[in-house]
């Protein structure tokens, strides 16, 4: 596994451990599909929360939420359809989130949980 | 989480318009949404905006954040929002309270380390500050001078954005102005004593001060037109202070106003080039129009040396802001008006060749004819006065010294108060600015005073709105004789200056 991945999945684990700690169940981690991958799909028991974790181990390159441009929203919200009619849940409301993990070497890992970011 | 408010001034020529400006910040991903009409130096205030406040050692909230600049469809230009920009994101984010920045008027561009830059039009934004009832104003310390002139005001100077925002929590005291700057008296114009001879011309520019006419003076070279031209405006009166902050304005938001920010009293007197563009001497530029020549001239003389040189086009550019006292500017972004009453003083040769004496002319008579014609028939009409200046035949002249500036000057400013006090009821200075109808109307003359008049428009020696001139040079010529109004010679002598063969 090479390190940005390696990164990446330690982000998600820790945003999946931070979600499940606010309350949220999740019900699916990187349901991949033609159009991408979703990182964490979980549920706070009244409507689907589609998570995108994006992981940093620095900001040189700016913060990891603003990683997440017009483009990524447009594909998660594409995926999100996807994800629900893959498992034939009928309407229900989506919110879509962006969890900012910023892992600095030597520092204390820091969360950002962004609800309803788009 | 929060929102927050802070006011700024958006100029729009020389008039400035209250802007609010409200910041909301959370709700979303990073990045600052800019609404409200924004050009594109004020769409880059995101970025600088951002890194000054990284820049002095604050937090940038790393949320969603909406700035809006109200009222919406007021088109905003510049960088002078930067500061209040930058207000408004600290105060939405709570690192500074609201109560501080109420009543307060923010202006400055941020440089990217904190450093707060100097803006175009202090002085027309504190004008405007002031005429919605704002309290406080907060100028970048280079504006403070310019900002002085206004009173009033309670105006503060920065340098820096940790000087604002230390200010805005009491922790700091920001630069007050110094006290209001007395109007200087440049270094007095040259004197009209050195000019030799020119008995008509000199009376020319005599009633032409004494009246705020226009001006043409004709005559070979080396007679002292120039020399004539630039004296002229030493005839006028000093500016009264209204007037000397309107043309402040003006500099200001051409960006003109010396550093020093000296309210300066003297008369301009703007002598462009026969080169210059239409953009320069009307106003002009991309977006939304700056203003010109005419304008920078306001109050005072625009001298046009060697004028069938101009550009047909340019001089003819002259006539609505010679008739209107202002000019309106079209462009993409909107309509600017810049006030432009200003008194035309023209120069030409006789022909091109331009002899010492006119009898040695050798120009072909077409040339001749084509060269004064390059002034428009339109133009000249709005020309009251002309003067044929005259060879100069002796350098040792007459043994008594010719007239100064101050003779003559007294004689001007008595006849520009006896203008003033007659016309006082009605809101005109000069008799150049009073309507023809009012002249022809409710202060007409006998019949028999103006029956010249009358027998010059029936031979279509000139035009109606030449007679409406003529009788307007009467009254200075009234004013300047101490009389309480023209009778028939002076009429005449009106008619003598206009006529279109001195020109």
């Amino acid at each position: 596994m090479a390190a940005k991945d390696a990164l990446g999945r330690r982000g998600e684990d820790l945003a999946a451990a931070y979600l499940t700690e606010h309350g949220l169940v999740v019900l699916d981690r990187n349901w991949r599909c033609r159009l991408g991958e979703l990182d964490i799909v979980c549920t706070d028991s009244t409507r689907l929360v589609v998570c995108e974790v994006k992981t940093r181990s620095s900001t040189r390159f700016g913060l990891p939420a603003e990683a997440v441009d017009a483009r990524k929203a447009h594909r998660i919200r594409q995926l999100a359809g996807a994800w629900l009619a893959a498992h034939h849940v009928p309407w229900v409301e989506v919110r879509y989130d962006v969890v900012a993990v910023l892992v600095e070497p030597g520092a204390q890992v820091r969360v950002h949980h962004y609800e309803a970011a788009f | 989480m929060g929102l927050a408010r802070t006011w700024s001034v958006a100029l729009h020529g020389v008039a400035g318009h209250l802007v609010e400006i409200e910041s909301d910040v959370g709700g979303g991903l990073p990045g600052i949404h800019l609404v409200g009409l924004p050009d594109a130096a004020l769409h880059e205030a995101k970025d600088r905006v951002k890194a000054a406040v990284v820049n002095s050692g604050w937090q940038w909230p790393n949320e969603r954040i909406v700035l809006a600049l109200s009222p919406a469809m007021l088109r905003k230009a510049g960088s002078g929002f930067d500061l209040a920009l930058a207000c408004a994101v600290l105060a939405a984010d709570g690192i500074l309270p609201q109560p501080a920045l109420n009543g307060s008027v923010l202006l400055g561009e941020l440089a990217l380390d904190g450093r707060l830059r100097p803006i175009r039009g202090v002085l027309p934004c504190l004008l405007a500050a002031r005429a919605a009832g704002v309290a406080r104003v907060v100028v970048p310390a280079a504006g403070l001078a310019e900002a002085s002139l206004v009173e009033g005001l309670e105006v503060y100077g920065a340098a820096s954005l940790t000087d604002v925002l230390r200010w805005l929590v009491g922790e700091a005291e920001l630069l007050r102005p110094g006290p209001r700057p007395t109007p200087v008296d440049d270094a007095a114009p040259a004197d009209l004593a050195d000019v030799v001879g020119q008995h008509d011309a000199r009376r020319a520019c005599e009633i032409a001060a004494a009246g705020g006419h226009h001006v043409l003076l004709v005559g070979p070279p080396g007679t002292g037109k120039t020399m004539l031209a630039q004296r002229f405006v030493g005839l006028l009166p000093r500016l009264e202070a209204a007037a000397a902050l309107d043309l402040a304005s003006i500099r200001s938001a051409a960006g003109r106003l010396p550093d020093a920010g000296v309210l300066t009293t003297v008369p301009p007197l703007i002598a462009p080039h026969h080169s210059t563009s239409m953009a320069a001497l009307i106003g002009g530029g991309s977006g939304l129009a700056r203003p010109g020549a005419v304008s920078l001239a306001h109050r005072g003389v625009l001298f046009l040396d060697e004028a069938p040189e101009w550009a047909p086009h340019l001089l003819d550019a002259l006539r609505t802001p010679l008739e209107d006292g202002t000019v309106r500017l079209s462009r993409a972004e909107g309509t600017v008006e810049y006030p432009a009453r200003f008194q035309l003083v023209l120069a030409a040769n006789p022909c091109p060749c331009a002899p010492a004496h006119d009898r040695d002319c050798v120009c072909p008579s077409l040339l001749r004819r084509r060269y004064l014609g390059r002034l428009s028939g339109p133009l000249l009409d709005r020309v009251d006065l002309r003067a044929r200046m005259l060879p100069i035949t002796s350098l040792a002249t007459v043994p008594e010294p010719w007239e100064s500036t101050a003779q003559v000057r007294s004689r001007v400013i008595a006849a520009r108060a006896a203008a003033a006090a007659r016309w006082a009821g009605h809101g005109w200075a000069t008799n150049a600015e009073v309507p023809g109808p009012v002249l022809r109307t409710r202060f007409a003359l006998p019949a028999g005073v103006v029956r010249p008049l009358d027998s010059a428009l029936r031979a279509g020696e000139i035009t109606a709105r030449g007679a409406d001139r003529a009788l307007r040079v009467a009254w200075t010529l009234a004013d300047l004789a101490g009389r309480h109004r023209p009778d028939r010679e002076l009429v005449e002598t009106a008619l003598f200056f206009r006529d279109r063969r001195a020109a």
